[in-house]
Formats: C-alpha cells, structure tokens, sequence
C-alpha cells in the first residue's frame, strides 16, 4: 500500500492510512527524499493519526524517514500521535528524539509556517 | 488458580501484514473481556513487538491469543513461538538498548514493561517461546 503525498504550497503531506509495513514505510521515505527536491519544499508533514500502534520498529523507521526529509532541507513534523499510542510509546521508552511532533495537521502546518525563513516563500 | 478461559485464537506470523493481524486479534480479545483505552494499546504495542521480533528474526512462528480467569479476574495470555534460530544470551537481549537488527533495542524488554507478566525461554537451533499475560485492572 502505498501512502498519498499531497502537495500544500511549499509543504508535502504524507498521511499514513493504515498499519504499514517497512516496506511501505521505506518507499515513503524514498519518495519523499525525491519530491523535497523535485517541488522544492521547505516542509514536510508525516500525519500518524491512524496508526493505533507505533512499536519500536515503526518509531525507527519514521524517525528515519523524518531525518532524511529534514536533511533535504524541509522543516518536518510528525502529526497526530495518538494519546493511547503515545502513552505506550514512553512505557515502552521510544523516542523520536530530535524530530519534531504537532497536536494534529494545522498545527503542524502552522509550526513549519513559523520556522520558515524570512523572505522565503 | 489460573485457568485458560477460551480455546486460543492463533495467528501465524511470516509477514509485515501478519503482525497487524496478531495485534488487532489481541485488542479485539482484549477489549472483549474489559480491557479500556491504553491498555489495549499496551497490549496491541507488546503483541507487535513480539511478533516483528519473530518476523525479522526467526522469519515464521505463531502467537496464541487467548483469556485467562483467576476468580473473578481476567486476563489476556499471548504466547509467541517460533522455531528460529534462538537467543544465545537472553539477558543480553532483555537489556534496553539492546539490538541486532533493525530495531530499536527496546523490543523485547520494553514488551515486558507493557504486560504484567512475561517470560522467555530459548534454546539456540531450536526456537523461542515468549509467554506474557496482562489482567483487567
């Protein structure tokens, strides 16, 4: 299965449906390495809303994916964790250390709009 | 005493996909018996752990789902056993940080934090059995 991007502007948006598998995970960060430089962007947004469960396999396949975006040069964000997933997230001691978290899409979206350099649009 | 309470739900685990139905079985075991909110997700997370473990190391095996009752208390029970290569040194695994493979290190310890009991059993050639239960609070 593969994950929609959507483009915003400068942001692209990655929303993970469903329970992925590595191998969906690891095309996603492919594709969005590829699309930061083809579309320019200055952001990326990773939606986990759906997900129910984040293990430690999944944590560092994401946390991966959002450090090669941000190594691209796009500000990203990880959206919508779960409260339940995030409390097992820390019972299980994950974290996604220097990768940034929103409450949900707009303010994720907001967080990049607020970072993004002066002038640059 | 401890007593099986349902015939066990069995998945077996080969795949990526196989994980997500062993951790779906279990949330949907586990909510029927009482569990709420963050605990099923403990128990969804813990059965994942497990069975990516068996996934990326013994490549198949099978986890058993199944309740349990004390008296008046229930349980879920999942045991996970593959016939892969085994775990030379358990106690080295079952340290955080900990890691082979592609994981975070904090699999199978971290699993034992989410359940109330879990117990591991290896034998090098011959497979891993992970025996761990959580009761409805």
């Amino acid at each position: 299965m593969t994950v929609p991007i959507l483009r915003q502007g400068p942001v692209l948006i990655a929303s993970i449906q469903a329970a992925m598998t590595d191998l969906d995970l690891m095309q996603l960060k492919d594709e969005l390495s590829t699309r930061v430089g083809s579309h320019r962007s200055t952001g990326v947004v990773i939606d986990v809303s759906a997900l129910d469960v984040m293990d430690s396999f999944a944590t560092r396949m994401l946390r991966g994916i959002a450090q090669t975006t941000q190594l691209r040069g796009a500000h990203t964000v990880i959206v919508g964790i779960q409260p339940d997933v995030a409390f097992a997230m820390v019972q299980l001691g994950l974290r996604l250390d220097d990768v940034s978290t929103a409450l949900d899409l707009e303010e994720g979206l907001e967080l990049i709009a607020d970072n993004r350099p002066e002038g640059r649009q | 005493m401890t007593e099986v309470a349902t015939e066990p739900a069995r998945v077996s685990i080969e795949r990526d996909a196989d994980v997500v139905n062993a951790r779906q079985k279990g949330r949907e075991i586990a909510s029927g018996i009482g569990f709420r909110g963050s605990d099923l997700a403990l128990i969804a997370t813990a059965i994942s752990e497990i069975a990516r473990n068996i996934v990326v190391y013994a490549e198949r095996g099978e986890i058993a789902l199944s309740t349990v009752a004390d008296g008046d208390r229930h349980g879920v029970l999942i045991v996970a056993q593959d016939q892969g290569p085994g775990i030379a040194d358990v106690e080295q695994v079952m340290r955080d940080g900990f890691s082979t493979g592609r994981s975070l290190g904090l699999g199978l310890p971290g699993a034992r934090r989410l359940m109330d009991t879990f117990e591991i059993v290896s034998d090098v050639g011959v497979g891993t059995t992970i025996t761990m239960s959580k009761w409805v609070r």
